[in-house]
């Protein structure tokens, strides 16, 4: 059975036992509600629960193990003479899986019968032929030793599936029972419904925290992939970046990174003046009527997407500061430059830093700014010296939130700042970011074990422990100084 | 004849009051708050407003440093004087008159900073002070004046946030004071302390009045007898009756002003 027919099994189970548990805790209670220790409606939850949560769990964790299972009993039935030069212990497990796919796809079509699949051992090579036909292609001639395998393969795994769906759909049955006798009018279901309640929200936390460790985890074996076939120190000392398909490539991270940082500060060089300056107008100086068409004007801009802003870049501001500024000055005659995503960058990140210094200006409490006024300060000489100053760990919170945002972007610095990779002060020279190379790295030709590609993984870790320890600064600081007032 | 003893009388009346309040009416937006108060409030004196919550003597506290001007619904009417000017007049700089006119609140708001810049902060502002030495001795000054010297000389540069609530009273107390304010206004300024804190302030407030004139709010009527020397008592946005504080609490002329004190309304 499929896992999605045994989850819709398993739900009817638990809303059947919702219905029958309510109506049960009635009845116990001699249809007065008051004599009930929880209302009736929790103890139909308690038994959804208890049909439905362990019932779930044991399937999630067959899934998980029952792959495990078959394949090291599989794996021990292929001989090494099974195993074709130039081949891995890997590679031929990947053949056995197709293939015992392509046989139950084959079956499912009725390109085969099950007798066929009987004397198939005496003609192996017709089962490539057949399996063509369901759109399954084996590289090479099945050998017999593998193809006893996927048919074991086939074999367990149809049976364990089989035992899967008996022991989930019995211990959702037995589950639902098991909650059904317990109720009586002093069980306390509304305790039940509480801690599922808890759990579920444990639970919803935990898939952002195992996501967050699963990338990393990703990143790390292929970065160390990477890091064996290319040495460290040139990734993180050699200050070219010079990717050859052939081999013989130069992958320096420095000129990566120092675009990659150079953008970021040019983009926040405009965004936080701005930003905080419009946040501080919204926050102490606008009206009501003022604020309420301004703020949302300023927060469209957060929404444009970042392919829009880079067009922007590339169309409108690239040629306009090529013309205007660079090459009067005679810094560069090129449209794509740091500055021009610099710039656009910086726009994009104007609402970040002024809708979350506006919000953290608007927490400072209205004491403090009496306090200042009522000792004869300016308006302008409090925000300098009393609501800025309480507001500052919050402000550098959302300044340190829009660098990693910086840090991350890639579409505007892309068509802005030209994807060469180079180290240079100039900020009218074409630049480009870690980001940018990853994409470039990973869409080309190259075969995906060469370190050109690789490093993509290599820089992908990078850039996530810059931002992480943005991120953490932020956090600490936020922290530190957030007590200051209250 | 007869007109000419009463302005006379008039002129003597202003040379001794500090403030002199004719007619006020405050309006927050169509709710009319205040309703024509007279007051006149003497120099080096303790006048202690008495009333139930929202009669408005909050509101004109406020009144006699234009804070409320920094609400956008307010409007004030009538005329008010410190030392016969009027502080509404045009010429007035409301930011110049509130350090005049010095204000403590009823919470404690220390500035998020050190004990020493919550003081310096007015002096610095009105460049009072020529030399750090100078700011020194201006701080230490107000600290003393403020009660809480001997508490904090040691730890100057410690956020003033972390001192305790009476602590911080005080220390709002001694930031008003350093200003050097002729007027020092009080909202409240015991209704988040303990009894101890309390009456630590209240010593304090009497020792102001050797130097400045101190309008204080209050809900407590026992607060109001043991600080003062005049009390106004207010009642539903009208001055009901003011006089010497022990003729108000032993001797009320109005009977609403008998019910309040002895517990009847309020």
């Amino acid at each position: 059975m499929a896992v999605g027919l045994i989850t819709l099994i398993v739900l009817l189970i638990g809303a059947a036992g919702f219905v029958a548990g309510r109506s049960r805790a009635l009845t116990t209670a001699g249809g007065d509600i008051r004599k009930l220790h929880s209302l009736p409606g929790y103890s139909g939850q308690a038994v959804l629960v208890f049909a439905v949560a362990p019932a779930l769990i044991l399937m999630a964790f067959w899934l998980v193990f029952q792959p495990l299972y078959v394949e090291t009993r599989v794996a021990g039935m292929i001989d090494a003479a099974d195993i074709a030069e130039g081949s891995s212990q890997n590679l031929v497990m990947s053949d056995v899986r197709r293939i015992a796919t392509g046989l139950d796809a084959a079956i499912g079509q009725g390109v085969l019968s099950a007798d066929d699949l009987a004397r198939i051992h005496a003609a192996p090579d017709d089962i490539r032929s057949r399996l063509g036909e369901v759109g399954i292609a084996v590289g090479s001639d099945i050998r017999p030793g593998v193809l006893r395998a996927a048919e074991e393969y086939r074999r367990v795994t149809g049976m364990l599936r089989g035992a899967m769906s008996v022991a989930v759909i019995g211990l959702s049955l037995a589950g639902a029972a098991f909650a059904y006798t317990r109720l009586s009018p002093e069980f306390r279901a509304r305790n039940v419904s509480e801690t599922a309640v808890r759990m579920l929200l444990l639970l919803a936390s935990c898939v952002a925290i195992l996501t967050t460790a699963g990338i990393v985890l990703s990143l790390l074996f292929e970065s160390a992939h990477f890091f064996r076939l290319y040495p460290w120190q040139d990734f993180l000392f050699n200050a070219t970046w010079n990717p050859q398909f052939r081999g013989g490539s130069d992958l320096g991270i420095l000129p990566l990174l120092w675009g990659t940082l150079y953008v970021s500060f040019v983009a926040l060089l405009f965004a936080v003046p701005i930003g905080l300056m419009a946040a501080i107008y919204m926050a102490e100086y606008a009206t009501r009527r003022v604020r309420s068409v301004v703020k949302p004007l300023i927060e469209i801009l957060a929404g444009i997407p970042t392919i829009v802003y880079g067009l922007f870049a590339l169309i409108t501001v690239g040629p306009l500061l090529r013309d205007y500024f660079a090459e009067p000055m005679g810094l560069g005659n090129s449209s794509s430059s740091v500055m021009t995503a610099g710039l656009v960058m910086g726009i994009m990140l104007i609402p970040f830093v002024s809708s979350l210094s506006d919000d953290i200006i608007n927490a400072v409490p209205q004491s403090l700014r009496d306090g200042s006024y009522g000792l004869g300060a300016t308006k302008s000489e409090t925000i300098r010296q009393v609501i800025v100053p309480a507001a500052l760990p919050g402000v550098i919170g959302a300044i340190l939130l829009a660098a990693s945002r910086a840090i991350g972007e890639t579409m505007i610095v892309v068509m802005g700042a030209g994807a060469s990779a180079k180290l240079s002060v100039n900020p009218f020279e074409a630049m480009t970011t870690i980001t940018v190379k990853i994409v470039s790295q990973l869409t080309g030709d190259t075969e995906f074990a060469s370190p050109e590609t690789l490093v993509a993984f290599a820089l992908g870790l990078s850039l996530f422990v810059v931002t992480l320890g943005l991120n953490i600064l932020a956090l600490w600081i936020v922290r530190r100084y957030r007590e200051q007032y209250e | 004849m007869n007109e000419m003893r009463l302005t006379e009388r008039e002129d003597v009346t202003m040379a001794e009051s500090k403030i002199s309040a004719r007619g006020v009416q405050v309006y927050y937006g169509d709710n009319h708050a205040i309703k024509d108060v007279d007051v006149d409030i003497q120099d080096k004196t303790v006048t202690a407003f008495i009333g139930p919550s929202g009669c408005g003597k909050s509101t004109f506290l406020r009144c006699l440093n234009r804070m409320n001007d920094t609400i956008d619904i307010c409007r004030v009417e009538g005329d008010i004087r410190l030392d016969n000017e009027d502080i509404y007049d045009k010429r007035v700089d409301p930011v110049q008159l509130r350090a005049k006119v010095g204000m403590v609140f009823q919470k404690p708001n220390p500035f998020p900073k050190s004990i020493y810049d919550n003081v310096a902060y007015g002096p610095r502002i009105h460049g009072l002070a020529r030399s750090k030495a100078e700011l020194d001795e201006i701080v230490e000054k107000s600290l003393r004046r403020g009660a809480i010297w001997d508490e904090v000389k040691d730890r100057l540069h410690a956020p003033g946030t972390g001192l305790s609530g009476g602590q911080q009273q005080r220390l709002c107390i001694a930031r008003a004071v350093a200003t050097e304010p002729e007027v020092l206004l009080m909202d409240e300024p015991c209704s988040a302390l303990d009894p101890i804190a309390t009456s630590q302030v209240e010593e304090l407030i009497s020792e102001l009045k050797e130097n400045f004139s101190v309008v204080i709010v209050t809900h407590s009527m026992q607060q109001a007898a043991r600080v003062s020397q005049k009390t106004a008592f207010f009642h539903l946005g009208v001055l009901v009756e003011y006089g010497e504080t022990a003729q108000i609490f032993t001797n009320p002329r109005d009977p609403r002003t008998e019910s309040y004190i002895t517990g009847r309304i309020g």
